[in-house]
């Protein structure tokens, strides 16, 4: 799959701009993820391709809308060195699976990179090496094997923890 | 164990003896918050888990981020979240300001854990509480729950001494610290704010300390609860928790305010900080007073009296948005609404719209905002080529009058 490289510090503006997300009609959302930072994003992304980023990536407001249009634009997974907590709380709630990998930087934009999603191995084809990847907490991984929050909620939730 | 006031917060709350930083705690929720924009998709998430909101008077939907509505969009989904006001009877429903003042002026207490589907959130923690933003599912999950899981947060301890010098203000003291610690910093982190001057500070003041400890990528801010706090809060009392003399904190950053000058935080970045002295004379379009950082009564106070019998440029376009109807009539009975009107401000209900660029105050093409809201990022108030400068109210209303930026120290 094919790889959308970003920087530092991406945040929800740049993701989904305010004036775009009155609305959670989330093919609508899919159209805009990037509209004005990178348009070429809209155009060009295909279903299962994977966006790589540097620290922190996320920042800023709350809104679910980010992932929301991330996932509903086709991106299967985002790499990233690190995210924003309330992004990555989003991502997890909402089934679109995130990677905190130090090793995003070596992976370049237009890379292949394939993701094992039952192994969680990931390795750029292109640069011919595989990626660290950092586990995710036991707690937020019943989250994640749920499917999202309201899975994990409707099937007995903190009963279960 | 010695621990944080976040640490005995959350421990209170999870109904365990005590907790320590990386465990994960289920906790009981005081109050859960969502506005206009982010109230829809978590109505969506809770309709799939609950037919009841957990408790009627502890949900709080507050309309601030586009009302009243600017398009056929954004009264379609105030329709929506009404719709589950009615059904749900919930009795926090509110049209007339900020979500995080309204939080801070009826519900917050101390000790209280509050969550809101916005990530300015941390503002209310100044008030003694554990209070963090969130998304839409995981306030759905909430709204039918009453409980949310937290990871616990190692702590950052940020000791402010001495005192500001004329012409700086809370705003600018945090500014230079999201510039020292930067836009990832604080990441996962609970911000203390401790010291001489936050003692000193007013309650407002420490709400906008608060209120930026997530553009450092901090969890919550949160202050200790004291009589000014106390007194504040008026019938609200709460739990008083504070944090242990030999609690663990993974740094603790000490910070002379007097050597703090008046800030700017320049494009695209919050913690792209400088002294305003780095672009004193450049020009500005539109000035915003305003919002969860900076609408409380004593910023339209010195605003006020920088502005009071003077007209502002006729380049410049200035908004004011008291942050609640509260501030709003006490603005109004101390004469500072018509004070600033006579200058040339446009006067707003209380919402927050035109800092995200949702209602109001729309930037057009290379336009330049001088604002004193929290963020500064491309395209958020507007086209994606305008500016958003980051400032405190009084560097605001100075550069109104000037139709540049300007040092506010020259107007006081």
């Amino acid at each position: 799959m094919k790889v959308w490289k970003f920087g530092d510090d991406i945040n929800t503006d740049v993701i989904t701009p305010g004036r775009y997300t009155v609305t959670t009609d989330k093919k609508r959302l899919g159209e805009i993820a990037f509209i004005e930072y990178r348009p070429e994003f809209g155009k060009g992304v295909k279903e299962g391709d994977i966006i790589v980023a540097g620290n922190n990536f996320g920042c800023g407001s709350s809104r679910e809308h980010s992932p929301v249009a991330i996932k509903a634009a086709g991106i299967s997974a985002v790499i990233a060195k690190s995210f924003a907590r309330i992004f990555f709380r989003n991502s997890i709630n909402i089934g679109l699976p995130l990677f905190v990998s130090e090793d995003a930087d070596k992976i370049d934009d237009g890379d292949e990179v394939e993701i094992d999603f039952k192994t969680g191995e990931i390795s750029d084809k292109t640069k011919g090496i595989v990626l660290k990847v950092k586990p995710l907490p036991e707690f937020m991984q019943k989250i994640v094997d749920k499917g999202g929050l309201v899975e994990f909620l409707r099937s007995g939730g903190y009963d279960n923890v | 164990m010695p621990s944080t006031i976040t640490e005995k917060i959350l421990a209170n709350a999870s109904h365990k003896k005590e907790v320590s930083a990386g465990d994960f705690v289920v906790a009981d929720v005081s109050y859960a918050m969502a506005h206009d924009s982010t109230a829809p998709l978590a109505i969506e998430g809770f309709s799939k888990i609950a037919d009841k909101v957990f408790d009627n008077d502890r949900v709080i939907i507050v309309f601030d981020h586009f009302f009243p509505a600017p398009t056929v969009a954004g009264a379609t989904l105030h329709q929506k979240s009404r719709k589950f006001v009615m059904d749900q009877n919930i009795s926090g429903f509110f049209t007339n300001g900020v979500c995080h003042q309204i939080l801070v002026e009826k519900f917050v207490s101390p000790g209280d854990v509050v969550v809101g589907a916005d990530s300015h959130t941390c503002t209310e923690g100044a008030l003694g509480a554990f209070t963090t933003g969130l998304g839409s599912t995981d306030i759905g999950g909430v709204m039918a729950t009453g409980k949310c899981w937290f990871k616990v947060p190692e702590s950052l301890k940020f000791n402010l001494t001495g005192k500001t010098k004329k012409g700086v203000y809370a705003k600018d003291v945090i500014l230079s610290l999201v510039g020292d610690v930067g836009a990832a910093g604080a990441l996962y982190k609970a911000c203390e704010f401790t010291g001489d001057y936050v003692k000193d500070a007013t309650v407002a003041s420490r709400l906008t300390l608060c209120n930026m400890a997530i553009e450092m990528g901090g969890k919550n801010g949160v202050i200790e609860a004291d009589q000014k706090t106390l007194d504040f809060l008026g019938g609200r009392v709460g739990k008083i928790f504070k944090s242990d003399k030999d609690a663990v904190y993974a740094d603790t950053y000490e910070i002379d305010v007097g050597a703090v000058e008046p800030q700017v935080a320049l494009p695209p970045v919050v913690d792209n900080v400088e002294p305003v002295s780095a672009v004193v004379g450049k020009p500005i379009d539109q000035a915003y007073l305003g919002t969860c950082t900076n609408g409380r009564l004593e910023d339209i106070e010195v605003a006020t009296k920088i502005l009071k019998g003077k007209k502002i440029a006729q380049n410049v376009r200035l908004l004011v948005t008291p942050a609640s109807q509260d501030i709003y009539f006490a603005a109004l009975k101390n004469g500072y609404l018509q004070a600033l009107v006579d200058a040339g401000a446009a006067v707003c209900n209380p919402t927050c719209g035109p800092c995200v660029g949702r209602h109001g105050g729309v930037l057009g093409e290379g336009e330049v905002c001088l604002s004193t809201q929290n963020r500064n990022f491309t395209g958020r108030m507007g086209d994606p080529s305008a500016e958003i400068i980051l400032a405190s109210p009084a560097t605001v209303a100075a550069s109104a009058l000037a139709g540049k930026i300007v040092d506010p120290r020259d107007y006081l």
